[in-house]
Parts: C-alpha cells; sequence; structure tokens
C-alpha cells in the first residue's frame, strides 16, 4: 500500500473555488452553492462546504434531509441544478483517480454471479483498463484488500451467501481496492454488526494515517463524536458543519432535527456524551 | 418417422452440405446469443431485447421497398437486416424516450413500443404484397424463420456476425459485468456507461439481426434469454455463466435445427426454441445448488431435523428415553404434523442413530439423549437471553424460541453464556444422561 503525499498547494489553481475568499485553496472537496432537484423539488439548497484535508467526516441529518443526496450530487451521479464541486481546485473529471467510493448496500442485486474478491477486483479495473483482463497481481491485490476489512477466508464465497457486515466489508475492500485519497462512503456503518462495525472504523483510522480524506454518510449521532473529526448537519440545507467539538452542539442538533422528539433526546445523550468524552 | 441412420447423419453434418450449414450457422447463433444473452439479463434488459427484435418488422418492409425503388439487386439479405437494425434500435429509442420524458413504466413503454411497431410492419408488409407481389413472398420468412431455406451465403452471414458478437462480448466482459453489478460505482470510477450500455445493446441487436432469417423475430429473444437463465441454475460465476450459456444456447441451436431438418413440416425456429426451453425445465428442476429439487431436499431436510429435534427434546424435559406413541402423538399434535410426516420424522431419527428400537418400543440411543438435553439448553439460553436484553414477556417467549433453538451456532451459544453471565445468569450445563434413565 503507498502512502499518499499530499502535495503542497499554497497557491490556489487559476480560475478554481480555492481562489474565492471563501473557499480554502489545500481542500480535497469544495462545495460551491450546490442546489440539487428530483422533478423540480428541491432536496438540496444552496450547500456550500470546504472538507478540511485528512479528516474523518460524517454527514448527519434526519431522514430525507439529503445525506445520501449530497455525495452523488458531489460525484455527478444525480444532476445539480446549480453550483460547483471541485476536487483539490479540479473538476471531477481530472481528479476522479484520486476519489473512492463505497456506494449503499441495498444498491446492488447481491445474488449477481460474482465472488466477494471479483467484487473487490472491480476496484481495479480503472488500474488494469480496457479490454485486458484481471490478472494474479490484480488479484493478488484485492485480496489484500479483503484482508484488511477481515474477510480474506471469504474471498471464493459467492456474495448471495455473505451476511449484511460481510457484504458491506466487501464493499469497503473494493473502495480500498480503488487507492484514493478522497474516499466517499454511503452508510457504511447501516445494518452491520458490532464486528463490522470495529473493522469499518479500524479501517477508516487507517486511512487517516495514510493522509485520506473520508466522507461518510452517517446515521447514529451516538458515535459520531467517537469515529469522526468534522461533521456536517444536513437537513435540506447546510445547518452547520465543521469539527465535531465545536459543531456538534445541542442548539445545532435541534436546528438539524427540530421537532422529532425520539431523535433529540437521542442527539442530546449524544452531546451530553461528547461533552465528557471531550474532557 | 425418421430413421436412425439419418437422424446420425444429420447429427455429424452428413446429411447434405445445406443441411449441415444450416445446423452449424444455428448452433452457431445460439452460442453468441447464449453468451451476448447473459449480460442484457444481468442488466435487466431482457424485455428490451423483444421490443427490439419487433421492431425490426416495419425495417425490413421499408428496406425492401426502398431497394425496390432502387432497384430489385438491392434487394439482397444485407439490405434487409440493416433495414431491420435500424427500425429496431429505432424501437428501443422510443422506449427510452418514453422512459426519460413520461412517467410509463417500463413494462408499459415496452408493450406499447413493441405492439405498435409490429403492427406497422404488419402492415408494411401486406401493402408489399397486394402492390408488388414480386420475391415479397419470402418476407414472412422472418417473422417465423425459415432455417430451410437459407443459402449458404446467408448462414455465412449469420455465422460471421454471430462470431463478432462473441469477440466483442469476451472482450468487454470487465466492463460488462462492471456496468451490470454498479453502474454508480462504475460511473464514478470513470467509466463511460453509456458507451458500455450502447456496446451491450448494440450486440443485442446484432444476435437479434443474425436470428431473423433462421428462428423468426417473434422467437429469437427466447434463444438471448433461456440458455442464461438456464446456466444461472447450475453456476454462480460470471466466467462459467457465460461459457455455459454459449454452449447451451449452441446446443439447442444444434439440437433443434437437427431435429428440424428430420421433420420437414416443422420451422427451425420454433424447435429450436423448445430445444432451449427443455434445456431449461431439466436445469430449473434438476441442477444441484439452485434446482428445486435440490431446494426442496434440502428444506425437508432441515424440517424434519427440526421436527426430529422437537421429539428427542420432548422426552428429554419429560425426563424419559422412551418414545412411546402418546408422546409422539403430543408432539405431533403441538406441531401439526401429518401423518406421513410423522413416519418420515421417525425414519430420519432412526436413520441418524438418535433412536433404535427395543423390546419396550421406540427408545433414544446415547447420543439421541445427548441431542435432546443440547437442543433444551438451547432453548433455555435463548429463552434467558430474549426475557433478560430483548425484554420479550416470558409468557411470549416460547413461540420464537422454538424457531431458533435448532439453529444456534456453537459460537452463538458460547457468546449468550457469556453475555447472560454478564449479568450473573448462568443456565446449567445439561446433566450427564448417559444411561442415567436407560
Amino acid at each position: 500500500m503507498s502512502t499518499i503525499v499530499h502535495p503542497p498547494s499554497a497557491h490556489p489553481k487559476p480560475g478554481s473555488l480555492g481562489e474565492r475568499p471563501e473557499h480554502s485553496p489545500d481542500s480535497p472537496l469544495s462545495v460551491h452553492a450546490m442546489t440539487v432537484a428530483y422533478h423540480r423539488k428541491p432536496v438540496l439548497w444552496d450547500v456550500d462546504y470546504d472538507a478540511p484535508p485528512n479528516k474523518l467526516i460524517a454527514i448527519v441529518g434526519p431522514n430525507g434531509a439529503g445525506k445520501s443526496t449530497l455525495i452523488k450530487a458531489c460525484l455527478g451521479l444525480v444532476p445539480r441544478a446549480s453550483g460547483q464541486v471541485e476536487f483539490w481546485g479540479e473538476p471531477y473529471r481530472k481528479a476522479r483517480a484520486r476519489i473512492g467510493y463505497m456506494p449503499q448496500r441495498e444498491s446492488v442485486d447481491w445474488d449477481f454471479p460474482v465472488s466477494a474478491l471479483d467484487v473487490v477486483a472491480m476496484g481495479r479495473y480503472r488500474k488494469i483498463g480496457w479490454c485486458l483482463p484481471v490478472m494474479k497481481k490484480h488479484k493478488a491485490a484485492a485480496l489484500a484488500c479483503l484482508e484488511r476489512v477481515g474477510m480474506g477466508e471469504f474471498a471464493h464465497r459467492q456474495i448471495s451467501q455473505l451476511s449484511g457486515g460481510q457484504q458491506q466489508r466487501v464493499f469497503l475492500a473494493r473502495a480500498l481496492a480503488q487507492e484514493a485519497e478522497l474516499y466517499f462512503m454511503d452508510e457504511p456503518f447501516a445494518g452491520v454488526d458490532a464486528g463490522t462495525e470495529r473493522a469499518i472504523v479500524g479501517v477508516l483510522r487507517e486511512l487517516r494515517a495514510q493522509g485520506a480524506t473520508v466522507v461518510v454518510v452517517h446515521h447514529d449521532l451516538q458515535t459520531v463524536p467517537e469515529y469522526f473529526d468534522e461533521v456536517i448537519l444536513l437537513n435540506m440545507r447546510v445547518v452547520a458543519a465543521g469539527p465535531v467539538a465545536s459543531v456538534f452542539t445541542r442548539t445545532n442538533l435541534h436546528k438539524t432535527y427540530g421537532g422529532r422528539l425520539t431523535l433529540l433526546s437521542e442527539a442530546a445523550e449524544a452531546v451530553a456524551r461528547a461533552a465528557g468524552g471531550g474532557e | 418417422m425418421p430413421d436412425l441412420a439419418e437422424l446420425l447423419d444429420v447429427l455429424t453434418f452428413r446429411a447434405g452440405f445445406n443441411t449441415s450449414l444450416v445446423v452449424a450457422g444455428t448452433a452457431l447463433l445460439g452460442l453468441a446469443a447464449g453468451v451476448v444473452g447473459v449480460f442484457a439479463l444481468l442488466r435487466q434488459r431482457a424485455l428490451m431485447a423483444d421490443a427490439l427484435s419487433h421492431a425490426t418488422l416495419p425495417g425490413i418492409a421499408i428496406a425492401f421497398l426502398a431497394a425496390g425503388a432502387l432497384g430489385a439487386q438491392g434487394r439482397t439479405l444485407p439490405v434487409l437486416l440493416i433495414g431491420g437494425a435500424i427500425s429496431g434500435v429505432l424501437g428501443v429509442v422510443c422506449v427510452q424516450a418514453m422512459l426519460r420524458h413520461t412517467r410509463l413504466r417500463e413494462d408499459a413503454a415496452i408493450g406499447i413500443v413493441l405492439s405498435v411497431f409490429f403492427g406497422v410492419g404488419i402492415v408494411a408488409l401486406s401493402y408489399i404484397q397486394a402492390h408488388a407481389p414480386a420475391g415479397s413472398a419470402g418476407l414472412t420468412r422472418f417473422i417465423y424463420g425459415q432455417a430451410a431455406t437459407m443459402q449458404p451465403s446467408d448462414v455465412r452471414l449469420m455465422g460471421t456476425i454471430a462470431a463478432i458478437a462473441i469477440l466483442c462480448t469476451l472482450l468487454l466482459l470487465k466492463e460488462f459485468a462492471l456496468v451490470c453489478f454498479n453502474d454508480a460505482f462504475a460511473k464514478v470510477d470513470g467509466w463511460p456507461i453509456s458507451f458500455i450500455d450502447l456496446a451491450m445493446m448494440a450486440l443485442v441487436v446484432l444476435v437479434t439481426v443474425a436470428g431473423l432469417q433462421a428462428v423468426g423475430l417473434i422467437l429469437v429473444v427466447a434463444l438471448l434469454i433461456i440458455p442464461p437463465v438456464a446456466a444461472r441454475f447450475w453456476t454462480d460465476r460470471l466466467w462459467a455463466l457465460v461459457l455455459l450459456a454459449g454452449g447451451l444456447g449452441a446446443l439447442s441451436g444444434y439440437l433443434g435445427s437437427v431435429l428440424s431438418a428430420l421433420l420437414p413440416r416443422q420451422p427451425a425456429g420454433a424447435v429450436i426454441v423448445l430445444t432451449a426451453g427443455a434445456i431449461f425445465a431439466v436445469s430449473m428442476i434438476f441442477a444441484p445448488a439452485r434446482g428445486v429439487l435440490a431446494s426442496s431436499i434440502r428444506r425437508l431436510r432441515l424440517r424434519l431435523r427440526i421436527a426430529g429435534e422437537h421429539l428427542l427434546e420432548a422426552a428429554h424435559d419429560e425426563n424419559a428415553v422412551e418414545l412411546t406413541p402418546d408422546r409422539i402423538g403430543r408432539v405431533a399434535r403441538l406441531r401439526g404434523w401429518s401423518s406421513p410426516f410423522r413416519i418420515l420424522v421417525l425414519a430420519s431419527l432412526r436413520r441418524q442413530g438418535l433412536t433404535r428400537t427395543a423390546p419396550s418400543g421406540l427408545v433414544l440411543t446415547a447420543p439421541g439423549v445427548d441431542r435432546g438435553a443440547q437442543v433444551s439448553r438451547k432453548h433455555a439460553l435463548w429463552a434467558q437471553y430474549l426475557i433478560s436484553y430483548a425484554d420479550v414477556a416470558p409468557s411470549h417467549v416460547d413461540w420464537s424460541v422454538d424457531q431458533v433453538e435448532h439453529v444456534l451456532s456453537p459460537a452463538l451459544v458460547a457468546e449468550l453464556e457469556s453475555k447472560l453471565a454478564s449479568r450473573g445468569i448462568t443456565v446449567p450445563p445439561p446433566p450427564s444422561t448417559h444411561g442415567a434413565n436407560a
């Protein structure tokens, strides 16, 4: 595994968002005035965000807040009604070799006739290139990624014979196989067992130690302070974004989840725990 | 009826040059259709292929008219097939446009395009037959297929198209698999999804057009769908699936055209599709892992094991080793067993050596007593867990426990024990019952 070195970027690229005073030039992800609409109904309003480099970043918010849509719009999977997204000051098209993606588990048919190793090898396809077959060295690299998520022994299992948590880990391993510097992960912790959750958190920390930035759609407020450095509180617009210690507050959560009482009490508990853990 | 010698001649390509050519050509077509069909199916485009094949008819008719206007020598097979391909693609474009710009569902859009294009084709054919009778009789062969009348040059054209389709699929196998499995990931990874989809569709068009003359436009989609679906019953690996689907497709084409050569009044297309259908039926029933028979047997085995364990558990809980008719009857009534099922349960227990017949009647063997004790303990463990962790009322515990106790693995049992131990709850291990009550 190669270690990622960030090039120094004292000067923003000409014409990039980094030149604007409100954006930082060394950010791996800059979103400017992005609005997304489905069938003319806006789901995300005027999102502005700069991801600090080398952080684990959680996107949290109530159901329907547009968490998945935010990362899909950044990656061009859903069309943007307006706004700009840049990666290290470049458009997605130029930066995509440095970007990795882990979609939601439910987004694919797990009865597909492939093994866990085959799926992870898909993360190497762009390095293999058009029309060339997957060779031994690519399979070895894919197996190494499976082993990093603790799934080495399941390499040749057909993917429908894996548990939900194991399937999540296969998807994580495929993202690792992309060897990216910026990762987008859509609900990696959804419906996983405790062992898988530990494995995923371990991998996220490894990625951070290697210098990568990871943006994660997350649904569990309780674990935000423990797992993440940064948080984006989202409810169709960015309610607040920044370091967990300063942004993950009772007031901000109230603004994000306003009115949803059960979630609110959960949030209050999480805040109390974050405050306790911070001291 | 054809005799054996005749059958052997056709099977081994000795029944005349033309027949052999048709047999080889349809086998190659089946191979191509099976290989390409895997991806049409995995991309859930099988019905789209049906719309495509029906939409070729107006193109064929219009190409015939246009070629006639430019001079009758233009009415060659390639010209007609190109016309068919163009209107087939137009049909697919119509479906896509309807899906994008209206709220129609895919099945409705496909149904509309398929029938309207086919209707236009029929109208055009009638017009041609009324106004330009010269050479128009052959056009209906594209509807039902007519392998027997194919010329060597026709078969060569069909074979070439099929070979190109196979080659392209093998080259782009990795890209196709990626897009079929997870197009969003492929897109983020930088692959041109629309181009790859287009390539897949183009291959479907090629195979469809190649098959028009031999199989006919109504049935050609069957060659794309049936072999891959049949192959899926036998394997879980993409490479094997592609090879097997190609093989089964080729077998259908080969056997089907041989049979139709022997039964002169039967059109090859229908016989080929029926052969494929027979292969599918055999696969669906008899395939070892995913077949209907195998999974029914697995389900029955599991039910028998659970039922047997209920009997052993009942004996254990009543501190007995005899399975008296009275005890069996009580469990059977409680669980709602039919009498044939009860006989199977008892036979299965005896076969596993868990019971034996003693002079006094049916009794548990030592392993049988052990098993009963284990199941009973798992029941107790799980019930305790539900009560103390999941807040299930004790009165409601039994029902859900009955399902779970039979599938708890040793690892789960250990985890349950440690969880309960952490709350100071212990479930005593089963007393050593070896011979205690015997």
